[in-house]
């Protein structure tokens, strides 16, 4: 049971403000996204339609510092599809980023922002790696890349 | 056609076959490949955390590729493909998003202009060197292979983004591409299905769930082989297949191969450089099919 006094009427217009949200507000819950999801077959926790009505409710918290909003793969399926031309992953991915500054990174981010932060890539190039490159006779790679560190630290991207 | 290889993370570390005999095929079909080794991240995984950050990554690499007189850029993976793609179209439709991308990139001395395109490289065999161009150069019969191709989703999508140069809801430029080795392109249901892949680091079993759903699909539609496009696509379907296996009690052995080892065992590629011995699922079945001198 949630009470009106509980929502958060600002989140659903933030969340329109993000790139890729302008058209949330077109949803009108035909529910083309949910039936469509690669995810939400194996996984009922994850339900597009469901989503974007909490956000448009003011559904904040529930949200941001669910499990679900993890769960989108990004596939695009849904949105190929969206007879209102709502950007459905672009608003998944507003959510995410959203959480990750709120203070709620799910850990498997958190590492891989790690990662990127010291590598530039989100797997570690290690000496053996490259040694097994040249002997494919594949050029080695650069084992860092700063720069990617000097984007995140910019932007405040932190585990 | 000269073309800025965009290795991006998995590959170059878990997809190293992959990445060889697409060098290969390239060569023999007079595609140039140029590296550069400065590239990093496609910034794909970063978007969960910032959209900003992991646009700015993009950024930098076609900055990068710029940096090095190249035109063209040319991807491994089809997530690096959707966001690097992506990311230059904004760019180069936006004079505003231009020198705002600048002003960051500046920070490091770099600069893009907008100059680079981006595309995978089952479209750039398929769109620039063309379905015939491979017929004319296949030196092996595979005619007796069967071979489920899984296109995957950002090879493809957002259709929009990617020019719509194959149908979304159908794609078939994978078939085609199949079909030009000589292979039946097996049909089985759900083609388009996602491999759960961006889904594996944050909830296992559900991303493993979606692989077991294709795997079922394709082993049931008797191909003696899968072929994959994207590193993250394999590592789901093949580097996790005993994984499922295990978890479901179900046996598949389904070989799932880069369609770069295909083409090359069709275009007369010793069969040592086509790396079968780095799959973790060996398709020596299949291969005793084909007659390999």
């Amino acid at each position: 049971m949630i009470t009106e006094r509980e929502l958060d009427k600002k989140f659903g217009l933030e969340v329109a403000d993000r790139y890729g949200g302008e058209a949330i507000r077109r949803c009108f819950s035909c529910g083309t996204c949910a039936a469509s999801c690669p995810v939400g077959r194996f996984d009922s926790r994850f339900n597009p339609r469901r989503t974007i009505r909490m956000v448009l409710l003011g559904m904040r918290d529930q949200v941001l510092k669910s499990d679900f909003v993890w769960l989108c793969a990004g596939c695009h399926t849904c949105s190929e599809r969206c007879p209102q031309g709502v950007h459905i992953p672009d608003i998944m991915t507003a959510l995410k980023n959203m959480a990750t500054e709120a203070g709620y990174t799910h850990p498997t981010l958190a590492k891989q922002i790690d990662l990127l932060k010291d590598f530039g890539r989100v797997f570690e190039v290690e000496e053996y790696d490259n040694k097994r490159r040249v002997k494919m006779g594949l050029p080695e790679l650069k084992l860092r890349c700063e720069e990617v560190k000097i984007i995140l630290d910019k932007l405040g991207v932190n585990s | 056609m000269e073309y800025a290889l965009f290795l991006g993370c998995t590959a170059p570390i878990r997809g190293k076959h992959y990445e060889s005999t697409a060098r290969k095929v390239c060569e023999i079909l007079g595609v140039d490949v140029v590296d550069v080794p400065d590239f990093a991240c496609c910034g794909f995984p970063l978007a969960n955390a910032s959209a900003e950050a992991a646009f700015l990554m993009a950024a930098r690499n076609l900055a990068a590729a710029e940096e090095k007189g190249v035109g063209a850029m040319m991807t491994l993976c089809s997530s690096c493909a959707a966001s690097q793609v992506h990311v230059n179209r904004e760019i180069r439709s936006n004079r505003k998003v231009m020198d705002r991308t600048n002003e960051a990139l500046a920070e490091f001395g770099k600069h893009y202009t907008g100059s680079i395109e981006v595309k995978h490289l089952a479209r750039v065999l398929w769109e620039d060197v063309g379905v015939d161009a491979i017929k004319a150069k296949v030196k092996r019969d595979l005619s007796s292979l069967k071979i489920a191709a899984h296109p995957g989703c950002h090879y493809v999508k957002p259709g929009e983004v990617h020019d719509c140069f194959d149908d979304v809801e159908d794609p078939k430029t994978l078939d085609e591409l199949v079909a030009a080795t000589g292979a039946t392109p097996v049909s089985y249901e759900d083609k388009k299905l996602c491999c759960g892949g961006a889904v594996l680091g944050f909830e296992e079993k559900t991303a493993l769930a979606m692989a077991k759903q294709k795997l079922d699909l394709v082993k049931a539609s008797g191909a003696d082989a899968m072929v994959s496009i994207c590193p993250f696509c394999s590592v789901m379907y093949e580097a996790n297949q005993g994984k499922i296996e295990e978890a479901y009690d179900v046996e598949y052995g389904m070989p799932v191969l880069y369609y770069t080892q295909l083409l090359g065992l069709a275009l007369g590629v010793p069969e040592k450089e086509l790396w079968f011995r780095m799959n973790s699922v060996k398709p020596s079945e299949m291969l005793a099919k084909v007659v390999i001198e």
